[in-house]
């Protein structure tokens, strides 16, 4: 059932994806100001939001582990967190591609969309390698579910205090994106493409979850083993 | 009250066991004191640098010291299973969990004081101008690297890798705390008060501090018992 479920996922997110190319690429033009690059804008945004939804709801399965103490709910808040991370790795790739050609720099100081995701990616990078060093199940999930509270709130402060750091108002190069809007039109498309990657998302999830399971039997047979 | 009490005596033990090893206060006011006089080479700023990166250098300083300081925080009740003690005690884990805030802290401004004159003698700067501002912003941003150095001393306190975990899980968690701090010292040590344009940056210390002393101490039965 699994299997199916996974299988019809990924079809439909690989439909909605070639269209999106499609379209993207044969029948929009090309921005003013920016030229080419701004398509780019179509895989940034959706992957921002995959992982944001993604840490949440890890967020929200760490409480639950904590309140009802069952290790499913560990297991699925891992495996998210795992997956949005992944993501949070493209939007921030894909946004120093485009800090590169449109404001001629890789990486700005106090630009607080790129540094929240770098420090959503440390935080949840220290996350997984915490996870790797603990052995007994019990006691990595508790850890690794206040560690996800912690840093789900954290990137909250974080995203507003960069924010202020260089003072109240953004410099020129933000307003693009703060004020700009887009053409009538194309931003459609950007919706239609958080769908595809979040169709995508979803059985990147349940194959690593599927994946952790089987870990787990590994290495309750492997301890039935050693005992006999 | 009760809890308060009992986290007073567990603070009490702690700067006992302190007081009579020096362990962490002597590997940290000497770490801070050869990381200064690092600093001052490899900067070797005039007095008008200084005051532009003398606040972030300082801040710098002290939250490296803090690791060193939180990471013997729960590390030293291992020897013996002095943790399983505690943790059986009577005292609730939100009163562990203060009590070792308490006793982190104030060693942690005990390594501040120490290092404050030694900061003064190899950059100047103008720090002592306002010492109401400077004590406030201390205590306040002090607090935000105790609440977080003592929560994830205590998640780690059982890895192999302890002191390597600390640090990774620690600063980016600070990094608005850090903020807020940076720019607060870096005013005070150019000789200027606290104004209008820095009081954001105080509330987002206090904010910073309000919302994760309640997690953490919310959250203090996970946060130990592990």
């Amino acid at each position: 059932m699994r299997q199916k479920i996974i299988i019809a996922l990924l079809a439909l997110s690989s439909i909605l994806l070639v269209r999106n190319l499609y379209v993207m690429f044969l029948q929009l033009s090309d921005e003013l100001n920016q030229g080419a690059i701004w398509r780019i804008f179509y895989f940034h945004l959706p992957s921002a939001m995959t992982s944001f939804i993604g840490f949440y709801i890890g967020a929200g399965l760490s409480v639950m582990y904590l309140w009802k103490k069952d290790l499913k709910y560990d297991a699925l808040a891992a495996v998210i967190n795992e997956v949005s991370l992944v993501f949070a790795l493209i939007t921030l790739i894909t946004g120093m591609i485009w800090a590169r050609i449109a404001w001629g720099i890789w990486w700005a100081v106090g630009d607080h969309r790129l540094t929240s995701y770098l420090v959503c990616i440390l935080l949840y990078a220290g996350y997984l390698m915490l996870r790797r060093s603990v052995q007994d199940p019990a006691q990595r999930a508790s850890l690794s579910a206040v560690i996800a509270i912690f840093a789900s709130l954290d990137i909250m402060i974080v995203w507003k205090s960069i924010e202020w750091w260089r003072g109240n108002h953004p410099g020129p190069v933000l307003s693009i994106r703060d004020g700009g809007g887009m053409a009538p039109g194309w931003e459609g498309l950007a919706y239609w493409n958080v769908l595809a990657i979040v169709l995508l998302a979803i059985p990147m999830v349940l194959i690593r979850h599927k994946q952790e399971q089987m870990q787990g039997e590994i290495d309750s047979v492997r301890r039935f083993a050693h005992e006999h | 009250m009760k809890t308060l009490r009992q986290a007073l005596v567990i603070t009490r033990k702690d700067l006992r066991a302190e007081l009579r090893t020096k362990e962490t206060l002597n590997a940290a006011v000497s770490f801070s004191i050869s990381v200064l006089l690092l600093f001052s080479f490899a900067l070797d700023p005039t007095p008008d640098q200084t005051m532009e990166i003398g606040g972030g250098v300082l801040w710098m300083i002290f939250l490296f010291a803090g690791t060193l300081v939180f990471n013997r925080s729960f590390a030293r009740e291992l020897p013996n299973d002095c943790l399983d003690a505690l943790i059986a005690s009577p005292a609730s884990s939100a009163a562990i969990f203060l009590g070792k805030c308490f006793a982190g802290f104030s060693m942690m401004l005990i390594v501040e004081v120490l290092s404050l004159p030694v900061f003064g003698l190899f950059f100047g700067g103008r720090i002592m101008d306002h010492p109401f501002h400077l004590i406030i912003t201390l205590l306040l941003s002090t607090w935000s690297v105790t609440i977080m150095g003592t929560t994830f001393s205590a998640l780690t306190v059982n890895l192999r890798l302890r002191e390597l975990m600390l640090p990774v899980l620690v600063y980016p968690m600070l990094l608005p705390a850090m903020l807020a701090a940076f720019k607060l010292l870096t005013t005070l040590v150019g000789g200027q008060p606290i104004g209008d344009e820095d009081m954001q940056w105080l509330r987002v210390l206090f904010g910073f501090n309000l919302i994760f002393t309640s997690l953490a101490l919310a959250l203090a039965d996970s946060i130990l018992v592990n």
